[in-house]
């Protein structure tokens, strides 16, 4: 199974998204950004960073770049797609996802190991884990509030579609304490905290963030 | 030279935490004017001569498609002598 980890300029966390995938049991597959080939690949990440800098919007650029044509059109088809904080950030901007990213409403750049419950385990990213399963894996992030309308909010939450929520006191003023959601199929999530630096005990907080990468291998063997 | 301004604001019922700093900060330099900041961007587009109807239709679909994110952002299009 190929999962391709694509790298902007300015992306951080490509190498630790790559090796993630790899310590799950697929092969990570390098997609560059200017690059509009998939080079057939089965799911894609869209890792952590700044990428182009955070310049105008985080996201903003990074969202027209020549390879996310073809990751738009393969997940609007269904591939399993994966954004990772700045990730998570491209796919709002993209408008796979609802709602935007915008600063924390404390200003101060977060970097900590978070808790987090899982909410809906029913996406292609999520399913080895359990419901209501608490994790912790690290949190880094600058413009990590999740904010969408009132409208949207109910919409998410009516049908499932956080798939996990911070535990305890609110890190960033995200509405809901929402850490990440999910597109209406369940093939696309975005995530603010980072489970490929939580693979194993050795690097990372705990292992907990490596049941994200097994899912999707297990999602596409179906 | 005309030129063409984009100025782009989180919608009112967005939080916006710098706004929110920069409120704070002016009390203490003994600035007591300020209920409340909001802080936006501002973009400076230059064209060649007086900018055209076509152009600044352009310039819509652009502050739409990339200057402005319309999920928690207004923008408005005017010309600056």
């Amino acid at each position: 199974m190929k999962i391709g980890v694509v790298t902007f300029p300015g992306t951080l966390d490509d190498r630790d998204a790559a090796r993630a995938v790899r310590h799950a049991g697929g092969e990570a597959v390098s997609l560059w950004h200017n690059d509009a080939d998939l080079h057939g690949v089965d799911a894609v990440i869209l890792p952590g960073g700044f990428s182009y800098g955070d310049y105008l919007r985080c996201g903003a650029i990074s969202r027209f770049s020549p390879v996310m044509e073809p990751i738009i059109d393969a997940a609007n088809g269904g591939m399993p797609l994966l954004g990772i904080c700045n990730g998570f950030q491209v796919l709002a901007e993209a408008h796979l996802i609802p709602g935007a990213l915008t600063r924390n409403h404390e200003l101060h750049f977060l970097c900590r190991d978070q808790k987090l419950t899982i909410e809906n385990t029913n996406t292609a990213w999520t399913s080895s884990f359990t419901q209501g399963q608490e994790i912790l894996i690290p949190l880094k992030n600058g413009e990590g509030a999740y904010m969408c309308d009132d409208e949207t909010l109910a919409m998410l939450e009516g049908e499932g579609r956080i798939i996990a929520r911070y535990v305890g006191e609110n890190p960033n003023g995200s509405r809901n304490l929402i850490a990440g959601i999910t597109n209406e199929r369940g093939n696309v999530v975005g995530l603010m905290p980072h489970p490929e630096h939580a693979i194993d005990s050795l690097t990372g907080p705990s292992a907990d963030g490596l049941a994200f990468f097994t899912s999707v291998l297990k999602a596409m063997v179906k | 030279m005309a030129k063409i301004v984009v100025d782009v604001m989180l919608k009112p019922e967005i939080l916006d935490p710098q706004g929110k700093a920069v409120a704070a900060a002016l009390p203490r330099l003994g600035f007591t004017f300020a209920k409340d900041v909001r802080q936006g961007k501002r973009f400076e587009i230059e064209v060649d001569g007086e900018p055209t109807a076509a152009q600044l239709a352009e310039v819509e679909k652009a502050a739409e498609k990339l200057l402005s994110n319309p999920v928690i952002e207004n923008f408005t299009v005017r010309v600056e002598k």
